[in-house]
């Protein structure tokens, strides 16, 4: 048995040395030209997971439109019980990849949670969460919210309009319960980064206090999201903020009105991520490489012709095995609107974006954008240098691969040249457009952490 | 020879102090049903052994339309079939009455709560499911072939292989990895604990011994073990390529184990520990070896306890079951259940208030299985 293993463990770590090194030699040739052999698959029998939410989409389409199988590719795609269980099973190998937060991959690095090398090539949409609250609590807020000529309120509706009913419960010694998905999931920045633009303080996490609700005006805690609606509904929270379609359910249910997407708390905000360890990673460059060319196609396939398959890609997603809520709660976002109140629809064209805006290339300064935020609220107990964060960040996001991937579909003539950014440094140009018009550049992650007035700094530590 | 009679004589004994409620009930039920000795004929001959037949797998049911059949006392046959059929259809009927007037009075927020009709339409949408999925599979294979022949035309060396399908399970498939999952936990459970039963009850200092951990962990709930189960099994089970057994079946399987082994244990120790003293003598004075004993007499005579242990752990591995498999994430039933609850579309209600009676259906089929193998045993040969 013992001799097994060990014998076992020489050769995979033979089998690693030997990827790397053919990884290398293959970026190293890629660099000198580009008509290099496509390499065999190292693994084509594959199982991803994903949590019941529409930016699952490419997966679903990348499958049910054969792209997995263009690429030589056999794959499963199971639906998770929660985030961690996701992450868990990807890190223990019983998963090839899954549909990731953007934080996880990035949290598993730093060792915030479960700490493991996860890496990712492939970012999976733009946007697409709101931030939903009760019935309750929205007639509180609507008084202070200002009206257009027709009577609706106006959009972007700020966190201001909710600080009076969060002050309230305060002074009535009641918690101010709000639901999120995960610690690190970008809806926890996100709603974070809302109620602190409002005024309201969404708490600190420290090195023993992992609850993150040290010094808050409003406590969040985790709900899975198939879940927020019903938690909603009984009481549990008074507000969330969750991917699609858990927002469009509770319009539909009647049981909350989504105050805010998060389109207009930061316009294009990267959201998913493709996200495999490490070393499965190393072990199967071939075959990552193909899983990248296949969810590019399908990210483009369902932005193609300004999103006219957009109707084929809700009905896949509303069979029961992907999402399985109902045509129209998904059709509501996916289909270039959204539904506030009930009976307000408006247009919102780019509240899913999968390929458009390079949606599906993985900057650098996105992964950035997130560790700031981990550092804002204290996930990040201590100060790091801006070198630091660089670091980490092309640690664990790998434009190579996905480059890699696109040469690959531009010399098959599937997407053209203009669709991929060949030639940028990873970083986007400074992001201007946040609800509180602080504009971010991934270059300088301290100087931007230096602007908020809510949040850590430099070398700041919570007690 | 004379252990032998002694040992059915015993058996005859445990089966009125062993058998549950239900089935003393029932074979109370059946011998009131007894067919009158004087108009024996051949019609009524087959109906005996039809009906005892019936009686061992417990469908009491149909013994008086059998001997209706058979032309015994038609009047007598008619008032029972009255009172063993028509009652409980008269009662279902009620119930669905209520069910379906109850249903549209309570508006969830994913609708009304499903009656009789809508779980009935998600039943044929689920086997329409099902047989869509088995196009799909043959378009998949036919898809691979394709690719599988150029891939030979290409390079005639390849090494080709079929892959499975890699579509949804659908719910059949996922009622059979049920099936499977509580079938291979059930059979852990048994092979553990009936030995250390025998061991408890042969031995009294054992019993002293292990009886505090059997009532501190008889209590404990699935979803107390889950997490730990699931933590061990992935730190022991650790395989590299194609595993033939998932995690998740793994974790389901011992979950239902742990929580299955008690009543088969200590019915067991009960069973071995009240055989009748005679017995041990006469194992004693034929100088039996150990072995020998244990196989001859202890077994054979605790059978029908060991039986009614099964039969209770194989109803509370059932249970457990379906929690397990919801949050292992186990591709069965609880997987279909919890899937569903996530859904939250209009049909949801509908398709778990089907799974709720494939549950129920299973349950009881299988407490049927293992009734008629407990009766079996504790008649020794009534067929």
């Amino acid at each position: 048995m013992k001799k097994n293993r060990k014998t076992f463990i020489k050769q995979n770590m033979g089998g690693v040395f030997k990827s790397c090194l053919a990884g290398l030699a293959l970026t190293m040739a890629g660099g000198l030209t580009s008509a290099h052999a496509v390499g065999e698959l190292e693994k084509d029998e594959l199982k991803f997971g994903f949590i019941k939410l529409t930016d699952m989409a490419p997966l679903a389409v990348a499958y049910e439109k054969g792209f997995f199988e263009d690429e030589g590719l056999y794959v499963t795609i199971e639906p998770q019980a929660n985030w961690k269980v996701l992450l868990d099973r990807v890190i223990d190998g019983e998963l090839d990849g899954a549909h990731m937060l953007a934080g996880q991959p990035l949290g598993a690095t730093i060792g915030f949670g479960t700490k493991a090398d996860i890496i990712t090539a492939f970012s999976m949409d733009l946007n697409g969460n709101a931030i939903t609250v009760s019935n309750d609590i929205w007639s509180e807020m609507k008084p202070n919210i200002p009206k257009d000529a027709a009577g609706k309120p106006v959009h972007p509706i700020s966190a201001t309009a909710l600080k009076p009913v969060v002050d309230r419960y305060k002074s009535e010694g009641k918690p101010f319960n709000m639901g999120m998905v995960f610690p690190v999931s970008t809806h926890n920045y996100e709603l974070r980064y809302w109620l602190a633009a409002g005024g309201i303080h969404p708490g600190y996490y420290s090195k023993t206090d992992i609850t993150g609700q040290i010094d808050a005006d409003a406590l969040l805690s985790v709900t899975p999201p198939p879940q927020m609606p019903s938690t909603l509904e009984a009481g549990t929270i008074y507000g969330y903020c969750v991917g699609e379609p858990w927002n469009q359910q509770a319009v539909f249910k009647g049981i909350g009105v989504p105050v805010v997407t998060d389109y207009e708390i930061w316009k294009n905000n990267p959201e998913k991520v493709f996200g495999v360890s490490a070393a499965w990673a190393e072990k199967n460059p071939n075959t990552h490489k193909a899983v990248i060319k296949a969810l590019i196609r399908a990210a483009q396939w369902l932005d193609a012709n300004n999103d006219a398959n957009r109707p084929e890609a809700v009905k896949i997603l509303s069979q029961s095995e992907y999402v399985g809520a109902d045509y129209d709660v998904i059709a509501n976002s996916m289909t270039g609107t959204f539904e506030y109140e009930k009976g307000d629809k408006r247009d919102l064209p780019d509240f899913n974006v999968f390929y458009r805006y390079f949606a599906t290339y993985p900057y650098y300064s996105d992964a950035i954008w997130y560790l700031t935020q981990m550092r804002r609220w204290g996930q990040i107990t201590e100060e790091k240098s801006d070198q630091w964060f660089h670091d980490i960040a092309k640690k664990v996001y790998r434009p190579d691969i996905y480059l890699a991937a696109a040469k690959e579909l531009l010399e098959e003539g599937k997407i053209s040249k203009e669709d991929m950014p060949w030639d940028t440094d990873g970083y986007r140009a400074p992001q201007t457009h946040f609800i509180d018009n602080i504009s971010f550049d991934g270059h300088t992650p301290n100087a931007y952490l230096d602007k908020f007035s809510i949040g850590l700094k430099g070398k700041d530590a919570v007690k | 020879m004379s252990v032998n009679t002694a040992l059915k004589d015993k058996n005859m004994e445990n089966t009125e102090t062993t058998n549950s409620a239900s089935s003393s009930a029932q074979s109370q039920e059946a011998a009131a049903n007894s067919p009158d000795k004087k108009t024996a004929n051949e019609g009524v001959k087959i109906s005996v052994k039809i009906n005892n037949f019936l009686e061992l797998i417990g469908f009491t049911w149909f013994i008086p339309i059998v001997k209706l059949l058979a032309g015994e006392n038609p009047a007598e046959q008619l008032k029972d079939i009255l009172k063993v059929i028509g009652v409980p259809v008269l009662a279902m009927l009620i119930f669905v009455g209520f069910w379906d007037w109850g249903a549209a009075k309570i508006q969830t927020s994913l609708g009304a709560i499903p009656g009789p009709a809508a779980v009935w339409q998600e039943t044929k949408s689920l086997a329409a499911d099902h047989y869509k999925e088995k196009e799909k599979e043959v378009a998949f294979y036919k898809r691979q072939e394709v690719r599988n022949a150029k891939k030979l035309e290409k390079n005639p060396d390849a090494v080709i292989k079929i892959r499975n399908y890699t579509g949804k399970a659908t719910y059949p498939q996922q009622i059979m990895t049920s099936l499977w999952t509580v079938f291979a936990g059930f059979l852990l459970a048994s092979v553990i604990a009936i030995p250390l039963g025998v061991i408890c009850g042969l031995s009294p200092a054992f019993n002293a011994a292990i009886n505090p951990i059997i009532q501190i962990f008889k209590p404990v709930s699935p979803l107390a073990w889950l997490p730990i189960v699931t933590l061990i099994v992935s730190a022991l089970y650790v395989v590299e390529g194609d595993a033939t057994f998932s995690k998740s079946f793994l974790v389901s399987a011992v979950t239902v184990t742990l929580c299955s082994l008690w009543p088969t244990l200590i019915n067991t120790a009960v069973g071995v520990s009240t055989i009748d003293k005679d017995l041990m003598n006469v194992s004693k004075v034929l100088q039996l070896g150990w072995w020998k004993t244990v196989t001859k007499i202890v077994l054979p005579s605790s059978l029908p306890l060991i039986f009614t242990g099964l039969r209770l752990s194989l109803g509370v591995g059932w249970m457990v079951l379906i929690a397990a498999e919801m949050l292992a994430q186990n591709p069965g039933l609880g997987k279909f259940v919890w899937d569903e609850f996530q859904n939250g579309s209009s049909q949801s209600l509908g398709k778990i208030m089907v799974a709720v009676f494939t549950i129920g259906i299973i349950g009881f089929m299988l407490d049927r299985i293992m009734l008629t193998l407990q009766k079996y045993f504790s008649y020794g040969d009534a067929m």
